[in-house]
């Protein structure tokens, strides 16, 4: 409206003291509910739970023992194991991640949907130590880190390789030309110095950055 | 005895970003290595290539949102911090690192950082945008060399504005964790600096060339050059910019713009 005064946000984020003191009644109200759902949750068994159920009524500390392990993030990444990769012949579930966040939950469930939001993990029925995990829901900022250590934390890592699939819009790619003109779809890749194979796309330059789950 | 003053210099996450790019100025001038990295929960994660690379040979080394630099001729290290903390993650994230800064053998703690320009009151807008902070325990190794330096204190603000006769606070709007690093600093007898600019968003570059100058002038990181003609120095031109910087404000133009 006419008149009215915006604060501008800052690249730096809300300092956390003048958060608190810019909350309005209806944002505190919002603040609690989310709160107090995640408290539900995380009373539940963990705001994050990674359930194997490749385990037979086994030992649930039995790590997973994973030599490749390749992660779909993103519904389009997700999309693209399922139409390429995925079929019932070769591939069983054997795990799935129970998450709640503001924009998605996931349930147990491994019966799903290309529209639903969920994070599955398959085994290759040929080599059991191939594994892949679609992740089509959105993992929140504050729980991706736990994501990473519950995922990984399962596994037995043998000379672990682990490929990421993710997409991002060609609207985001920094680059000298306009991004009308660029040829698109097209591939970037980053890799660890201890990633010895030959990589199959050109490397991401600087300044483009990638964040979020795949970055962490 | 030889004292070994090791220096971590490091920024605030803060308006602007200042501090952040000035320290990418100093670690891209210095060409420091880089020795580590902090593996932390506490900020967005980020992932991307070299960004202090200057050739193909070493533009493919990842970099990450927080990593440390060294440069041991001058007994500096330098943290670079390159995301957004995460909600409720000041705390957790300060309590690490001065607990890194005791533990290890760094003496001292400089932390660059900024603070919006509009929370100024009518005093602070006259006068130069810069000022510092010491913890009482650094205060008295260099508080000596800041008087002669002719620079300025930050200044506490009443706590309740508008009304006379109530305690003064410190008060680092857009500050990120400047006031709780700087506060935890003094009651933990850790030496810390604060040097920040008041500045707003936006094209934050002259900002960071002001802050780094500023810094440059207590610590001697890099020589000024006097300039002949005009007998001022002005060190802005010594300090390199890093690869990274390119395209901070969008793409080029589609040709068929125009």
């Amino acid at each position: 409206l006419f008149g009215e005064v915006v604060v501008a946000p800052s690249r730096a984020g809300l300092d956390e003291e003048e958060e608190a003191r810019e909350e309005t009644p209806e944002d505190r109200e919002i603040r609690r509910e989310i709160e107090k759902k995640r408290y539900r949750q995380r009373c539940l068994g963990g705001e994050i739970d990674v359930l194997w159920t490749w385990k037979s009524g086994g030992c649930a500390e039995e790590p997973l023992v994973c030599s490749r392990f390749i992660v779909a993030i993103g519904r389009n990444a997700a999309a693209f194991l399922s139409s390429f990769i995925l079929d019932s012949v070769c591939w069983e579930v054997v795990g799935v991640v129970k998450l709640w966040n503001e924009w998605c939950r996931t349930s147990s469930t491994t019966n799903v949907l290309p529209t639903d939001s969920f994070c599955l993990f398959y085994r290759l029925i040929s080599d059991p130590t191939v594994l892949l995990c679609q992740c089509s829901c959105y993992v929140a900022e504050d729980q991706q880190f736990q994501w990473l250590e519950k995922v990984f934390g399962s596994m037995q890592k043998k000379g672990l390789q682990v490929t990421i699939l993710s997409t991002c819009p060609v609207a985001d790619y920094k680059t000298q030309e306009s991004t009308l003109t660029l040829a698109s779809p097209f591939l970037k890749a980053l890799k660890t110095k201890e990633f010895q194979d030959q990589v199959c796309c050109p490397l991401l330059e600087q300044p483009n950055i990638v964040r979020d789950l795949p970055a962490a | 005895p030889v004292i070994r003053h090791i220096l971590l210099l490091q920024p605030a996450v803060s308006v602007g970003n200042v501090g952040q790019l000035a320290i990418d100025l100093v670690i891209s001038t210095l060409d420091m290595t880089k020795v580590g990295y902090f593996y932390t929960d506490c900020l967005v994660p980020m992932v991307g290539n070299n960004p202090y690379a200057t050739a193909e040979e070493n533009s493919t080394e990842l970099s990450i949102n927080a990593e440390v630099y060294s440069l041991p001729s001058k007994k500096l290290v330098v943290l670079q911090i390159r995301s957004p903390f995460i909600k409720n993650k000041y705390r957790p994230f300060c309590e690490t690192l001065l607990s890194w800064v005791k533990s290890s053998k760094c003496a001292r703690l400089v932390l660059l950082s900024s603070s919006h320009a509009y929370q100024r009151d009518d005093e602070q807008l006259l006068g130069t945008p810069l000022r510092y902070l010491l913890t009482p325990d650094l205060e008295k190794a260099v508080g000596g060399r800041m008087q002669e330096l002719n620079w300025k204190e930050m200044e506490k603000v009443a706590a309740y504005p508008g009304i006379s006769d109530t305690d003064k606070v410190l008060h680092i709007p857009g500050g990120g964790i400047t006031k709780l690093l700087f506060t935890e600093s003094c009651s933990k007898g850790i030496q810390m600096a604060v040097l920040l600019k008041f500045c707003s968003e936006g094209d934050n570059i002259p900002d960071a060339f002001v802050l780094v100058n500023y810094l440059n002038e207590w610590l001697q990181l890099i020589k000024s050059e006097v300039s002949t003609s005009n007998n001022s120095a002005d060190p802005s031109s010594q300090w390199k910019i890093p690869s990274s910087w390119r395209l901070l404000f969008g793409n080029g133009l589609p040709p068929a713009l125009f």
